[in-house]
């Protein structure tokens, strides 16, 4: 595809990443009360801000130990930002109370519990009418394993996080496809609530855990939610590629190498043998600081030049990441997406009235809706439960 | 009992959301869905109109079995706890958010903070039923798989909720400083690093959770061993109860009362809540009649069926659910999964089921009714009142855990017509500020003693 034929046919996605205060350690210092990070109120207007500017989506960082103590022992600091609510929790109370915007939390898969993650993330999917997805993030912070103190350090070498990372994704799937959309049927005429041969247990057997399912939430709005990851390291890149739909590539120093690494992921994930594993092209989202030390000096002219050389390079959207809320957010839905509305960059439009029904996450991502399964792999029938292990091998049949 | 009226107590209510079971009638053309979130909404947005006490939801974490497949007759599938308790709280300003949380199939630094997390976005109405879970089979979903031996779950059960409080008393509350103008956002002097080593924990964090407004959750306990009772005695500040005969219930406040005693807490720092249906209808009559419908509809001629299967541990498919109860006794087979069971016994407790089919002259399926779907509270509303407030005003409980039988509307007619008797009979509130606390937390709703905060920061080694 050209890219002039690129230019007409694909708008790029436009999401937000909160943290804190802003991406700046010394943001909180703007904030009337900064002690307001800790309550819902804050980052329900903050998500309501990008809402009403049309932002597509926000993420929301999270971690299990203190901002910059990822060493066992390492003590708070006094003068940056300290402390931080559970993101999935945040971002569910502030579903309830937005229409529109995507809500992606980092949620930790090293050392959590699996079930748990892909359940909460499944309920946020059910209060959000399928505005959810989710960050998947490992820690190899020494800290976060004294805290849980059920593995050595020594244990998490990058082969077992990578390996345990993956497990968890591919049975987070495989739970959130394990109740087929009819499978509550209310028959009077037999007593019976449910099909029980539309619920599948998944039979997960993996390195570090087991999992027999089925989940125990029904099947949520999107079936599927968008599985994301910041390819912080060639590891997580590849990772990305084998098992998310969106990839985040990080701000890079120069815009040029950031261009490369946009190529670069192209072609790695389009040689990956995503389809096969019922994977939809990847889709490549480009993070910019906005505001603070490197963003401050770009206008939004400059920024919107440096978006669209992204999406030549073959980005199919852009995350923002503000250094100073709310200010720097509020520049974005000032300043820079008009700049990129007129240029024809980012379909992403201001809320007007009511717009009924919002769109699901995977809609604003270009994601088709997602099959079942487990229903297209098997006979109904069949009733049995499928082995996640042998999925593969039963679509080939199929 | 005629004390007078400044001297009656106080009635508390929770709202139970209905659960995974036969209680829960889903042929009701009126039943909806249990798992949209408007039905949540509406429950918990309810609930806080009724001035209720919190919302409550029961987990399960493993899809019951029954006989090796899906159990597929009552209603199944529900929102991850954590979650929707923050969900609901979202909605309301209100009322507390309380769910139930397994000691077993999670870990303390990572509950301990989602806990804290929700008391923050709920501004302080978060609490947390600890249950111990039961068996082998939610272990299946879990790293640590399997189960603990009966002991250790309370044993575990103790150690979590003493590492959590550690946790949760981590950040002292003047920790968090927020003084942007002498750039300092928190006072690394009083956040304590917890470092703990027991036989099933250990723990070494620094916790990322300021104190929340609460201090820590409400914490409440449902389990009825004589463990379970001696753990709420230590640990719980409402306990979640079967025993809702009025007789069974006195005998059960006593007991726990006496141990309440023992461990050195004072009798008001513990509300004891069973677990309660109810059916309101004009009239008592027309009650009574409504009863005996929804408890055909809870109890189908198939959930008939299935819980005797249950109970006898083989098919039963060939018996006349119109006619007795089987003549043969009970195997040993398991074929209920993931349903907590009382029946330990089985020979007996088929023999008090035949005795009590004889003497009442009931079919098989009739006994099923009887045993399981007998309604606590029946009558016009009046009367659900007057029987509520005769138990509350004798010390068989505090309040009720009330449990209605459809989603989500179950619970309008409870708040639209006994709630308002209950408030002119002087025995339930009218509003949850009051001038002297005009932003209550759930725990202040409930008028239980604020934890205190530890003397000492130095939370290492317990
Ligand atoms: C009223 C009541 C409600 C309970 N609700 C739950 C529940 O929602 N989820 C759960 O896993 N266990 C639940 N349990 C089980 C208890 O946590 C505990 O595992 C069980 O009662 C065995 O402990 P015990 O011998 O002390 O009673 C409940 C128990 C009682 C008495």
């Amino acid at each position: 595809m050209s890219d002039i034929a690129k230019l007409h046919d694909a708008v790029l996605t436009v999401g937000v990443a909160l943290d804190g205060a802003g991406w700046d350690p010394d943001a909180w210092r703007e904030l009337p009360d900064p002690a307001a990070v800790f309550t819902a109120d804050y980052w329900t207007d903050l998500v309501r801000t990008a809402e009403l500017a049309g932002i597509d989506y926000v993420t929301l960082e999270d971690d299990l130990h203190l901002q910059g103590a990822s060493e066992v022992g390492d003590p708070a600091r006094s003068d940056s930002l300290q402390g931080r609510l559970d993101a999935l929790l945040t971002l569910t109370a502030v579903a309830a109370r937005t229409d529109q915007i995507g809500v992606v939390p980092v949620v930790t898969v090293t050392h959590t519990e699996p079930f748990h993650v892909a359940t909460a993330l499944q309920t946020l999917d059910h209060v959000s009418l399928g505005r959810a997805g989710w960050q998947l993030r490992i820690s190899p912070a020494p800290a976060d394993a004294a805290a849980f103190g059920r593995r050595s350090a020594e244990t998490l070498t990058p082969e077992a996080l990578l390996g345990e990372a993956e497990d968890v994704a591919e049975v987070a799937r495989a739970l959130w496809d394990s109740w087929e959309d009819d499978a509550v049927i209310r028959d009077t005429s037999t007593g019976r609530f449910l099909d029980r041969d539309r619920l599948h247990h998944v039979n997960f057997v993996g390195d570090l855990f087991s999992i027999a399912g089925p989940s125990i939430v029904p099947r949520s709005p999107q079936g599927q939610l968008p599985v994301t990851l910041l390819a912080e390291t060639a590891e997580t890149e590849a990772l990305a590629i084998r098992v998310a739909d969106v990839v985040f590539i990080p701000p890079a120093d120069t815009l040029a190498s950031s261009l490369e690494r946009i190529g670069a992921v192209h072609a790695a994930a389009a040689a990956a043998p995503r389809e096969e594993r019922g994977l939809e092209p990847l889709r490549i989202v480009v993070d910019f600081e906005v505001g603070g030390e490197r963003g401050v000096s770009r206008g939004p002219a400059e920024l919107a030049d440096q978006v669209a050389a992204a999406q030549r390079a073959g980005a199919d959207g852009v995350r923002l990441r503000p250094a100073r809320l709310p200010r720097d957010l509020e520049w974005v839905a000032e300043a820079l997406l008009p700049e990129l509305r007129h240029r024809g960059l980012t379909a992403s439009a201001p809320r007007s009235g009511v717009e009924t029904p919002a769109r699901t996450l995977r809609q604003r991502l270009g994601l088709a809706a997602a099959p079942h399964r487990f229903a297209a792999a098997s006979e109904p029938s069949a009733g049995d439960d499928q082995d996640v292990q042998t999925r593969d091998s039963q679509e080939v049949n199929a | 009992m005629t004390a007078a009226d400044g001297a009656q107590r106080q009635i508390h209510l929770v709202a139970h959301f209905p659960g995974v079971n036969s209680t829960t009638v889903w042929s009701d053309p009126a039943a909806g869905s249990q798992i949209d979130f408007a039905s949540f909404r509406h429950f918990a947005q309810t609930a806080e109109r009724g001035l209720f006490d919190y919302v409550f939801l029961a987990e399960g974490l493993r899809v019951r079995e029954h006989a090796g497949k899906i159990h597929d007759l009552d209603v199944a599938g529900r929102p991850a706890t954590l979650a929707i308790i923050t969900a609901m709280a979202a909605v309301t300003e209100r009322i507390g958010v309380v769910g139930t949380l397994s000691s077993t199939f999670n870990e303390p630094v990572e509950l301990a903070r989602q806990l804290a997390s929700i008391d923050h976005l709920s501004g302080g109405r978060v609490g947390w039923n600890v249950v111990t879970s039961s068996d082998a089979f939610h272990g299946g979903n879990f790293r640590r798989g399997g189960y603990l031996p009966y002991p250790e779950r309370y044993e575990r059960a103790e150690e979590f909720v003493r590492v959590a409080k550690h946790l949760w008393d981590s950040w002292a509350d003047d920790a968090l400083v927020a003084d942007a103008r002498r750039g300092r956002f928190a006072d690394p002097d009083r956040i304590a690093r917890v470092a703990h080593q027991g036989k099933h924990f250990a723990v070494d964090t620094t916790p990322t959770v300021p104190r929340s407004p609460q201090g820590y959750p409400v914490i409440v306990q449902a389990g009825d061993s004589p463990a379970g009772r001696d753990f709420a005695a230590a640990n719980a500040e409402v306990i979640f109860t079967r025993h809702s005969e009025y007789a069974e219930g006195r005998a059960f406040y006593a007991d726990v009362q006496e141990r309440l005693a023992a461990a050195g807490r004072s009798s008001d720092s513990l509300l004891i809540m069973p677990g309660a249906t109810f059916i309101v209808g004009d009239t008592d009559a027309e009650a009574r009649d409504l009863s005996r419908e929804v408890a055909h509809a809870q109890i189908s001629p198939q959930t008939a069926l299935a819980w005797l299967e249950a109970i006898w541990g083989r098919d039963l498919s060939d018996i006349d659910l119109d006619g007795p109860l089987p003549a043969d006794e009970p195997e040993e087979t398991v074929l209920r999964q993931g349903q907590t069971s009382t029946a330990i016994d089985r020979r007996a407790h088929a023999a008090r089921l035949r005795e009590r089919a004889e003497a009442e002259g009931l079919s098989a399926r009739e006994v099923v009714i009887a045993e399981t779907a007998q309604h606590t509270f029946v009558g016009s509303a009046e009367t659900v009142a007057d029987e509520i407030n005769r138990y509350v005003q004798g010390r068989a409980s505090d309040g009720f855990v009330l449990v209605p039988h459809l989603v989500p509307t179950g619970l309008d007619v409870f708040v639209d017509r006994v709630v308002p008797i209950l408030q002119e009979r002087g025995v339930y509130r009218t509003a949850y500020e009051s001038p002297a606390n005009p932003r209550p937390t759930l725990r202040s709703v409930l008028g239980l003693p604020a934890p205190q905060p530890p003397a000492s920061l130095d939370l290492a080694v317990a």
